[in-house]
């Protein structure tokens, strides 16, 4: 099936209107030695069969587990009134607003996503969005080098390897450096950034440093002495870049707040689908006095020649198709239409909204500690979490896949999330939201703690027979008890 | 559409009344946050607006009415390929079993989304001629970062150290040059011949044992095929440097030249452009990477695999040690790469094939319009687009390009991509893609005619256009001396209005 | 017709001397070209710089232009005025909109540099 409006007498009325009696003509251009006849590619399908293959392919997901999966991707309620504006075609098949006069919608919601960003960051310079918040932490890296005007980075642990990872990559081309701070591994504070580590880093005078990046949350849920941590970098004339969860700025201090030059973080929470890992939403955001440095574009606003309000791509000089080799970014667009989500999403629940979400999480989570433990396994650091954390479970992979036969995703084995720690080889990160019910904290519960039996060698193994779905929770499963 | 007033439409921020939000989901408990230490909380709450769901409607419906778009209009903007967002692609990703899976989940719970990813991976190797892809770049631009750190990779995994340069032609998009800066390389802008290709000459002088490669764009920024690829790619590989090709003009050529034959080593797709996923007003999009088989070894990972029962997974991390790495968390926007398998599968071979049959021959009959009237240089067939240019017209009656596209308004279109590429005069590039209508090219045709009579008759009303669309010209200068980059809410909750931050230094 | 006291680069800055401090800016021509100026990056005072070697930066709306040293010297002064108020170099470029004074070492690279005549004759072919 294609989509092209043209048929046999269209085709045959420009052909004669070129003087050429086939299309062939055409790619003469194309050497006959590397001319292609065609491609072997499987048979085109009807719309009729792409949506059956579609469906069938949906069906061997399985989403229908209890999931206390996060680890930098979380399930938040999402009001249908967010997707009916996304599927306005106005929206989501617009181009880039480089016409703003035909723009006007696109970059008033992209100069609205800026400041509602800003709202919740405390920073009065967000960008229009980054790929995701790997990219933009690579790139609020890059910003402190040129901010500084230094060349090494230290980065906490604390941040999520996807992210340490990409920074890495980023990294790879130039002269720039970076070194990982470790977490504490005992004490109150295990499980966050060794601030004596980083103090001994930002000491050696031979290589200044000229950002630390933290994140808060840290990827194993714990909360950061961000103040401190800004404060020791800043003493070593370092700029301070802080990695943030959006849905978690509308109850925790924003960046703002603690001193922090950068944000950037990952905007997926604020009501984009999980949908394996993409299209997601970077967030990026800075202080004014590094306005300069920030890649990626920027809406602004400013009047018509009969001075009307009106919005436009600003600061365009900074940006590869003006300044090409000496672009501080060769980022070429935004993610607008994420852009766009996000802010439905928060105009939708307001500020009350967004914290009732964040709280709510936040008890929810509190009630999963105490199940959880109860069954056995009890949280492997002791500091302070919002709705995320790491819990002791031996074996944990086994256990995981184990528990899948009961209908519970166990959130992820912390040794597949950062493999290289041994700190944290027998542990699972979970974490808990609004949509996070009792019922399904009570499946996790009693299924692990048969787990955990069977494990020791107490039960024989657990688990329905033949790993079949989810079991019933009651006698009315639709109406989970809040 | 008559407009007065000092705004099209208020801002989220002005529709916002204190308690005009309503609650959608049950309050939280009070005590939640009780065990957060005090100083990691906020003091205040966010100023976000707070409207209730029909004043949230009525605002983005009336934004929406303020934009243009594919579903409404041509858009015959040259290298962005704006053709139609199948509506079967919107249903796709919005299936539950495709919406809801975490990027994290195992392997075994997401048979059906590594099952497209993995036929996706193999289906743009075929289309590219290539042995091996990542789907995990976010974007062109970031397609073709890993492009060329792959290519760096490379080098360095045969001690080849000294490789510091990468070759671009000078008609390459701004992406290129500022991609080779990134991944660490000096750009070296070679002139192109008159003929609008690439100057052998000029490679074969520039190419010597300092060439990491080079990166070229085929079909051209100027819609013509590279005639000369062939050679180029066995000088630069003489020279021991690679050859990456920016794939953002496939649309021309599917089915009908695949880079891989020709010897390119590393291209980029982009599937919001080629493959039909929606612009989104500025994305997201997604740039899958292709390599010959020799730089599998380096592209980021994970890679989808298929085991040898049929089951998929994700590689594992370290599995493939060459990896440059990742470029970006998780697999990738898979959203945006089922939209591509969909689209894909919907056509076929055949189907593609037709699509680049039908792009080109669009492209050339509105070309045969214009000429006479604009410039059109490059005597020869183009692709999917061409350039056409007002510098005879500007001449002539002091017209520019960016008067006439600004006139296109009017007269209801959207304007191709002006002054770009850099090398040809007063540019306007038109691309008219495979889903246009011959009604609405003849209409563009006309309507740019129309434009050139008015130029020589009536330049005001070019000069001073658009006069029909929703805001006039605007102060671009203002904008980026003083921005304002964010609305401020007033203290108590007042209205407030975008005011203009501290402005940065100087220096 | 450009000021006759004073002496220019093939990339369009102009130079004043006065003793052995140099002011520098850019041409009526070059401001013209570029459209309206957003944006000067400037050198600190401190600075040296080397005669036709990139100096600073400037930017207008849809485009940005290295500039470029007429003489070698230390930077003694840059024109605060330009953080706030680029457009003065659209405006006045051979007076208000001066970018930097330069101390110069030696005033024999005057020389070096074009008169007005070898200017307006530059900036009509372009």
């Amino acid at each position: 099936m294609a989509y092209g409006p043209h048929t046999g007498g269209d085709r045959a009325r420009m052909l004669d209107a070129l003087g050429i009696s086939t299309v062939d003509a055409l790619f003469d251009d194309i050497p006959a030695a590397v001319r292609a006849t065609g491609l072997d590619l499987p048979p085109a399908l009807t719309e009729l069969e792409l949506m059956a293959r579609l469906r069938g392919l949906a069906g061997r997901n399985r989403v229908d587990l209890a999931s206390f999966i996060g680890a930098g991707a979380y399930r938040h309620h999402a009001p249908p009134v967010v997707d009916q504006v996304l599927l306005r075609g106005e929206f989501y098949t617009a181009y880039t607003p480089y016409q703003p006069e035909v723009s006007q919608g696109t970059l008033q919601t992209v100069y609205e996503y800026q400041s509602l960003i800003a709202e919740l960051t405390g920073l009065d310079v967000v960008s229009a969005s980054h790929y995701d918040g790997a990219a933009a932490t690579a790139e609020a890296a890059l910003m402190t080098c040129r901010g500084a005007r230094r060349g090494r980075v230290l980065l906490s642990r604390g941040v999520h390897r996807h992210y340490r990872e990409t920074l890495a990559t980023y990294f790879a081309g130039g002269s720039l450096a970076f070194d990982e701070v470790p977490l504490l591994a005992d004490g109150p504070a295990a499980g966050t950034t060794d601030l004596a580590a980083l103090e001994r880093l930002l000491a050696d005078r031979d290589q200044p440093v000229a950002g630390v990046i933290a994140a808060q949350p840290n990827v194993l849920g714990l909360l950061e002495p961000m103040a401190e941590i800004g404060r020791l970098g800043h003493a070593a004339g370092a700029l301070f870049a802080a990695v943030v969860e959006p849905v978690s700025l509308g109850v925790l201090a924003p960046p703002g707040a603690y001193g922090a030059d950068i944000a950037a973080g990952e905007g997926q929470p604020l009501g984009l689908p999980l949908a394996f890992g993409g299209p997601y939403l970077g967030i990026l955001a800075c202080r004014d006095a590094l306005v300069r440095q920030i890649p990626g574009r920027l809406v602004g606003m400013t009047t018509d020649t009969e001075g009307r309000r009106a919005y436009v791509m600003t600061m365009r000089a900074r940006e590869q198709d003006i300044r090409r080799e000496r672009a501080a970014s060769n980022i070429c667009s935004n993610q607008a239409l994420c852009a766009l989500a996000s802010a439905v999403w928060l105009a939708a629940l307001g500020p009350g909204g967004l914290r009732d979400v964040a709280a709510t999480g936040a008890a929810r989570a509190a009630e999963l500690e105490a199940a959880l433990a109860a069954a056995g396994a009890p949280r492997l650091h002791p500091g302070p979490y919002l709705n995320e954390f790491a819990v002791r479970v031996p074996d944990a992979a086994a256990v995981h896949r184990r528990l899948l036969d009961h209908g519970v995703l166990a959130g992820i084995p912390t040794a597949e999330l950062e493999p290289g720690d041994p700190a944290l080889a027998d542990g699972l990160l979970v974490c808990a939201t609004e949509l996070t019910t009792s019922d399904e904290i009570e499946l996790f519960a009693f299924a692990l703690r048969e787990e955990l039996l069977a494990g020791m060698g107490t039960l024989p193994g657990a688990g329905p027979p033949g790993g079949a779905a989810l079991p019933a929770l009651g006698s009315d499963a639709m109406e989970a008890r809040p | 559409m008559s407009v007065t007033g000092e705004r099209l439409q208020p801002s989220l921020f002005e529709r916002s009344r204190p308690g005009r939000n309503r609650p959608r989901l049950p309050a939280a408990p009070a005590d939640a946050l009780d065990r957060i230490p005090a100083e990691a909380l906020r003091a205040t709450p966010p100023a976000l607006p707070e409207v209730n769901e029909a004043t949230l409607v009525r605002h983005y419906l009336n934004l929406s009415q303020l934009n243009w778009s594919v579903d409404g209009g041509f858009y015959p903007l040259g290298s962005c390929t704006m053709k139609f967002n199948p509506k079967v692609n919107e249903w796709a990703v919005r299936l539950p079993g495709l919406a809801d899976l975490h990027p994290f989940a195992p392997d075994e719970t997401a048979q059906g989304t590594l099952a497209i990813l993995w036929e996706l991976q193999r289906l743009l190797a075929e289309i590219g001629g290539m042995d091996a892809v990542t789907l995990q770049p976010a974007a062109g631009a970031q397609g073709e970062l890993t492009g060329i750190l792959v290519v760096r990779a490379y080098h360095r995994s045969r001690g080849d150290t000294e490789r510091s340069e990468i070759l671009v032609p000078d008609s390459a998009h701004g992406t290129n040059p500022a991609t080779a800066s990134m991944a660490g390389f000096r750009t070296v802008n070679i002139p192109s011949a008159a003929d609008g290709g690439v100057d052998l000459d000029a490679f074969r002088a520039a190419a010597g044992p300092r060439t990491a490669g080079v990166m070229i764009t085929n079909p051209s920024t100027l819609g013509l095929f590279e005639a000369r690829i062939v050679e180029l790619v066995d000088l630069v590989h003489a020279a021991g440097g690679l050859v990456y090709m920016d794939g953002a003009n496939m649309n021309a050529v599917l089915g009908h030249f695949r880079p891989g034959a020709a010897g390119i080593d590393a291209m980029h797709f982009n599937v919001h452009k080629t493959f039909s996923t929606p612009h989104g007003g500025g994305g997201p999009g997604a740039g899958p990477v292709a390599v010959r088989a020799g730089l599998a070894p380096f592209l980021p990972g994970p890679l989808v695999v298929r085991e040898a029962d049929g089951r998929f997974r994700l590689e594992r991390p370290g599995e493939r040690p060459a990896s440059i790495g990742r470029v970006r968390s998780f697999a990738g926007s898979v959203g945006v790469l089922v939209r591509a398998w969909a689209y894909i599968r919907a056509h076929g071979a055949d189907g593609l094939r037709e699509v680049s049959e039908d792009a080109v021959l669009a492209a050339n009959y509105v070309r045969q319009r214009l000429r006479g009237t604009y410039d059109v240089p490059y005597d020869r067939p183009c692709m999917h687009e061409f350039v056409a240019a007002a510098a005879t017209l500007r001449r002539e009656t002091g017209v520019r390009t960016l008067d006439v596209a600004k006139r296109l308004i009017d007269k209801g279109f959207h304007p191709p991509t002006i002054y770009f590429p850099l090398i040809v005069e007063e540019a306007m590039l038109i691309e008219p893609t495979e889903t246009e209508s011959l009604e609405t090219l003849d209409a563009f045709a006309d309507a740019l005619l129309e434009i050139a009579a008015e130029a020589r008759t009536e330049p005001a009303l070019v000069t001073g256009a658009p006069h029909t669309a929703p805001v006039r010209r605007l102060d671009e200068a203002t904008a980026a001396r003083q921005p304002n980059l964010r609305w401020r809410v007033a203290p108590q909750g007042g209205a407030g209005r975008g005011v203009a931050p501290a402005r940065a230094p100087g220096v | 017709m450009v000021p006759p006291d004073l002496r220019y680069t093939k990339e369009h800055e102009w130079v004043r001397v006065d003793g052995d401090v140099a002011t520098v800016g850019i041409t009526d021509h070059a401001a013209g070209q570029l459209g309206d100026i957003v944006f000067v990056e400037l050198p600190e005072p401190g600075r040296a710089l080397v005669q036709f070697a990139a100096f600073g930066v400037i930017e207008s709306v849809k485009a940005v232009s290295d500039l470029f040293a007429p003489l070698s010297g230390e930077v003694v002064e840059a024109n605060a005025a330009l953080a706030t108020r680029p457009e003065l170099v659209n405006a006045d470029p051979y007076g208000e909109g001066w970018m930097v004074k330069v101390r110069v070492a030696d005033l024999g690279q005057l020389d070096a540099l074009l008169d007005p005549a070898g200017y307006e004759a530059l900036a009509a072919e372009a």
